[in-house]
């Protein structure tokens, strides 16, 4: 990051890099020499061998230290950010819009880059548009079912390696299995520690069996998990390698005096070519031979490591394991080049884009400067031509108005108060959304959480407690309850916001009333105050439920206290657009299944949709409030360089927003497919937020044939403009009233549409309150209206309902 | 791809690139010859960029010795007097960019570049040409053998302040063959730069002078030139403003920094494209106006004839 005050002299450069061999085919400022040694420092060095006259002051430090707080910012006249990785830069963004210091902002990724200018009260900030956050994956998909590479990485790196070679204290998922508790509780802790006397191949030929054989067999045995899978194989050691080579595999002995970093167990084992996909049974023998010189050459190590992807011996150890996991699973091998590109979340990157970037920087820091702010510019490096463009221009967008961090907007939270806790709410909303690093969080003038390295010792144990005793939200000494308003702050980076705390639990997706005849129930048996039963058992029970468990229900619990009866259920995958007339079976089911139960003289059946959806809202709390504009889409990679550049169609930016919002976005996602060919399986697109989820279906919706029709019956307004624009309310109407994404759409009559309105406005409920909530019988009738509609599937169609919710409970 | 493969010292250094466009990209431009003549801000800026990305052999000519000007632009060249005094651009540059990648082969040239033979020309993969006059590039670009991708003409103004614009012509067609395209046939809405280039490169010609030697003095005589060939190519003064033409003769020959790594960016990118044979080159001509701060590509080339 450079500074410039004015006249460009003094200029200032923070950066806490050390240069990389890697760096040099583009930070032309670099020579092989200077490896190792600070960036700012070198950088300096050499810009001076040209341009001996001007001052500069380099800091070898990070952006994000306390000295460099706002009144250091307020020395600058404007601020160079090239920075590569989100959080420094939002960090940057908040200390410039505090010192009211002009920022300019680039990034690149491969032939793509952007240059944008940030200034307080002319443009948006950085943080107006939410960026996506690094993608996480769902716990089961690492550990029991992986798709793609990429799933068998992340658990090679973050658990396997974390396992073996990191601290052991640390928390760790390695074993967890579909959440079925068919775990054998087996201490397998134990197979991780080495015997004194076990030699290292036949620790690494245990360890390899354990994870890729009898792990594998054990997750087979859960039937459940592979009804609609893959199922995997496990593999043993001795099936892949001979056992000559088992053994000898571990007495080669060609490292001698080689450095801890480029120890490689692929060049001992005479295998040359990072771009090779290697075989299985050579996977394997990597796998053995990193484990054995990480052992015999750098067990000092072993307990501290941390991946890191300059370290050629991690690299391989997670190439091997990875490579061995997805042969398991069927998912197609990579080379170590691909493998450490994906591990190590590399940015590709390239000099030209790099110097085309920095010449835009100057172009738009010299407007700056000279006060020229109305022909400031926000420009897209692009690769293939848009509208003959290849650098394009576009003005600076206006400050979003719900910007949390520019304006004072309240975000809204939504979450389940009576689960979640307050470590969850610092860790994954305030740190991780929000991008806070020493927060303080309030209610009202009580202080709740306090965060940094100076506290009291008192105080910090006080907070430890409250954070570390898994405290729900509700139970804290100031409760955190549905309706609480928090104020969250971080002074070093001085910003200050509200967050409105909305309960959510379940949500209704349709309900029905049966009246019921007094039927001697067959109890089903209790377990606790839950009962569980499995598909195969319901099946037992009743045969017409075999039908539903084809439908994919799982799960049908009983609770005996609020005399109510909840199935859950899942569709099998790639069946999303069917979701919701298996949802209507469930209903049939109940109808049958309940006279069975008690003898309640009428019941409520309601379709929820479980509080949140692993997939999409693996936080388990969903933040509002900072929504997307649609004119503007951004794809975002993670790490070095960049906050590229998919491009704003230019035809949009032109024409009324609204209309063109939805072709724009399928036009978006066009060339983020396109352009992230090579990415793809890397994931550095990371999973969009929730509000940009909704605009991601988009597309999908408006290339429906029935669409338009639907809508004219849905307005009344035969006029094409406002038809597309409804879309666009509409959306907006389901991502806020239900903030979820089930997208409930493209109904037949106005009466329906009435209902479904009434049902995406309806609160979040829980069980309890549906029972409370049974004086609108009409509501229930139209409900009604729609569940019969959805006989006609081609009429109805409902997006993203996977996990589905029955609960029947008795009106009082 | 046939051939050694990279060595790991290779395949470390240029990881990053390797992503974007593959080991066998890489190694056909480890393989290629480029030839560059005129060393300005702008192609000092293209040759950095290309000896980073690990081209084979990069020789460049240009006997001119430093003056202030080259010293402002051009930051290959070291700043003590006692070393660059009495040396020509082209060698001072070969010093400063072997340093910037040991695996590539800088060589300096002496001589004019249009007087030289189809067989030196025929040694390199790309000619890069700058600052060198209309006529010169035509006959470069004939002499150039059709079998191998040639960058036929460059030829680049960037302008003072907020008024930079540039032109950088990569050439399907021959230079010769496009740019005698009639106007009318062209397609519509074709750059402003284009036709001001024109006329602008026109005037040289006529009187003698050389690229960028200009100034605002001369604007009669081009407005005059600008009337006879729009007259003579039915095209509409307005496709040509007065104020483009001015602002280009007030700059004359200086460059905005700014715009020189921006062009340089562009014009490496687009050689190691035709190189590598990852991605067509765009095609033909590029125009950078960093008043509007578009950068935009003109196809400017006969259907019929290709």
């Amino acid at each position: 990051m450079g500074f410039i005050e004015r006249n460009i002299i003094p200029h200032m450069q923070i950066d806490m890099d050390t240069i990389e061999v890697s760096n040099l085919n583009r930070q032309f400022l670099f020579r092989q020499s200077h490896v190792g040694q600070s960036k700012a420092k070198v950088a300096r060095d050499a810009v001076l061998r040209f341009m001996p006259q001007i001052c500069i002051t380099p800091y070898h430090a990070n952006v994000k230290d306390p000295e460099f707080n706002v009144d250091f910012f307020k020395k600058f006249n404007v601020i160079l950010n090239g920075l590569d990785n989100l959080d420094a830069r939002r960090h940057v963004n908040r200390l410039c819009l505090a010192a009211e210091v002009p920022l300019v902002e680039s990034g690149t990724t491969g032939f793509l880059g952007q240059v944008t200018v940030h200034i307080k009260g002319r443009t948006e900030c950085y943080e107006c548009q939410p960026k996506p956050t690094p993608k996480t994956y769902p716990v089961c998909t690492i550990t029991s079912t992986p798709l793609k590479f990429v799933h068998c990485i992340v658990w090679a790196k973050d658990l396997l390696f974390a396992k073996l070679f990191g601290d052991r204290n640390q928390e760790n998922d390695l074993f967890v299995h579909t959440g079925d508790g068919s775990d054998s509780g087996k201490p397998t802790d134990d197979i991780f520690e080495r015997g004194l006397d076990e030699v290292p191949v036949q620790y690494g030929r245990k360890i390899y069996d354990h994870v890729f054989g009898y792990n594998i067999e054990v997750a087979l045995a859960n039937e459940e998990t592979w009804k609609n899978r893959r199922r995997p194989r496990p593999i043993f050691l001795g099936d892949v390698l001979p056992e000559k080579l088992i053994l000898q595999n571990g007495n080669l002995e060609k490292n001698c005096l080689t450095e801890d970093l480029s120890l490689s167990a692929m060049s001992s084992l005479g295998l040359n070519n990072p771009q090779e996909i290697w075989s299985l049974a050579e996977n394997s023998r990597l796998f053995l031979e990193a484990l054995r010189l990480f052992i015999e050459r750098r067990g000092k190590d072993i307990g501290s490591l941390t991946f890191d992807k300059d370290d050629q011996l991690a690299v391989e150890f997670v190439t091997a394991a990875a490579n061995i996991r997805a042969s398991s699973f069927g998912i197609p091998l990579h080379s170590l080049f691909d493998a450490k590109g994906i591990a190590g979340n590399i940015v590709h990157a390239v000099a030209t884009t790099n110097a085309i970037i920095a010449g835009l920087i100057v172009i738009e820091a010299i407007k700056v400067l000279e006060a020229d702010f109305q022909n400031c510019r926000m420009t897209y490096c692009l690769e293939h031509p848009c509208q003959k463009m290849l650098l394009m221009p576009i003005e600076p967008f206006e400050a979003n108005k719900s910007c949390y961090v520019c304006s004072e907007t309240p975000l809204l939270l939504e979450v389940n108060t009576q689960t979640s806790t307050l470590r969850d709410f610092v860790d994954k909303i305030v740190k991780n959304k929000l991008g806070m690093s020493f927060p303080l969080i309030m209610q009202g003038a009580t202080l709740i959480f306090e965060g940094g390295d100076d506290l009291e010792e008192d105080v910090a144990a006080n907070y430890a407690l409250n954070l570390d005793k898994v405290v729900v939200l509700t139970a804290l000494p100031a409760p955190v309850t549905s309706g609480s308003m928090l104020t969250v702050e971080d002074l070093q980076q001085e910003l200050s916001c509200h967050i409105n705390i909305k309960h959510r639990s379940l949500l209704i997706v349709a309900s029905k009333t049966f009246s019921t005849c007094n039927v001697a129930s067959s109890k089903p048996q209790e377990k606790g105050q839950n009962l569980i039963l499995r598909t195969s058992e319901v099946i037992q029970d009743n045969k017409r439920i075999g039908l539903m468990g084809q439908a994919g229900y799982q799960a049908v619990s009983w609770n005996q206290s609020r005399k109510s009866m909840a199935v859950t259920g899942s569709e099998p995958s790639g069946t999303r657009r069917s979701a919701f007339p298996a949802a209507l079976r469930a209903l049939e089911f109940l109808d049958k299944f309940v006279h069975k139960l008690h003898s309640w003289s009428q019941l409520r059946i309601a379709l929820c949709r479980e509080e949140f959806d692993e997939e999409k809202e693996p936080d388990r709390m969903v933040l509002l409030g900072w929504t997307t504009r649609g004119k503007e889409s951004q794809g975002v990679s993670n790490g070095d360089n960049t906050t590229a550049a998919i491009p704003a169609a230019p035809e949009a930016i032109n024409k009324s927003e609204e209309v063109e919002v939805a072709a724009e976005i399928s036009r978006t996602k066009r060339k983020l497919s396109e352009m992230s060919e090579t990415t793809e399986d890397q994931e550095t697109f990371q999973i969009l937020p929730d509000t940009d989820a909704n605009n991601s279906m988009g597309p999908q919706e408006v290339e429906d044939n029935d669409y338009d029709d639907d809508l004219m019956v849905l307005d009344g307004n035969p006029e094409a403009s406002k038809k597309r624009r409804l879309v666009i309310d509409r959306s907006q109407l389901i991502s806020t009233s239900c903030s979820n994404d089930s997208r409930l759409r493209c109904v037949h009559s106005r009466e329906v549409a009435r209902t479904i309105e009434m049902l995406l406005t309806s609160e979040v409920v829980d069980s309890t309150s549906i029972v409370r909530a049974n004086d609108s019988t009409a509501t229930t009738w139209e409900v009604l209206h729609i569940v019969e509609f959805l006989e006609g599937p081609r009429d109805v169609i409902v997006f993203g309902i996977i996990g589905l919710l029955a609960i029947v409970s008795e009106i009082i | 791809m046939d051939g050694e493969e990279l060595t790991a010292q290779e395949t470390a250094l240029y990881d990053r690139q390797i992503r974007v466009w593959g080991v066998d990209a890489q190694k056909r431009l480890s393989k290629a010859q480029i030839l560059v003549s005129g060393l300005n801000g702008t192609s000092v800026e293209f040759c950095k960029n290309i000896v980073l990305a690990g081209v084979g052999s990069l020789t460049l000519m240009d006997d001119r010795l430093v003056t202030e000007d080259a010293l402002q632009a051009n930051f290959l060249i070291p700043r003590d007097e006692t070393v660059y005094s009495g040396r020509s651009l082209s060698e001072l540059c070969c010093e400063s960019l072997r340093d910037f990648n040991p695996m590539v082969r800088v060589l300096a040239e002496k001589g004019d570049l249009a007087q030289c033979e189809i067989d030196f020309l025929d040694k390199f993969d790309v000619v890069v040409v700058t600052g060198c006059s209309l006529k010169t590039k035509i006959e470069i670009n004939e002499k150039c053998p059709c079998s191998t991708v040639s960058f036929d003409g460059l030829q680049m103004l960037a302008l003072k302040k907020s008024d930079g614009t540039a032109e950088c012509h990569l050439s399907y067609p021959r230079l010769e063959d496009a740019i005698l395209i009639p106007w009318r046939n062209l397609p519509r809405k074709v750059s402003k730069l284009y036709f001001a280039m024109r006329v602008i490169e026109k005037f040289e010609l006529s009187e003698g002078r050389n690229p960028g030697e200009l100034s605002n003095f001369d604007l009669p005589a081009v407005l005059k030139l600008r009337k006879e060939l729009c007259d003579a190519q039915s095209l509409n003064e307005s496709h040509v403003p007065e104020t483009l033409l001015e602002r280009i003769l007030v700059a004359g020959p200086m460059l905005y920094p700014p715009v020189c790594p921006i062009l340089g960016g562009i014009l490496g990118q687009e050689v190691i494209k035709a190189i590598s044979g990852k991605g067509d080159p765009l095609k033909n001509f590029f125009y950078f106006d960093a008043a509007d701060g578009k950068g935009v590509i003109e196809d400017i080339s006969n259907p019929s004839s290709i």
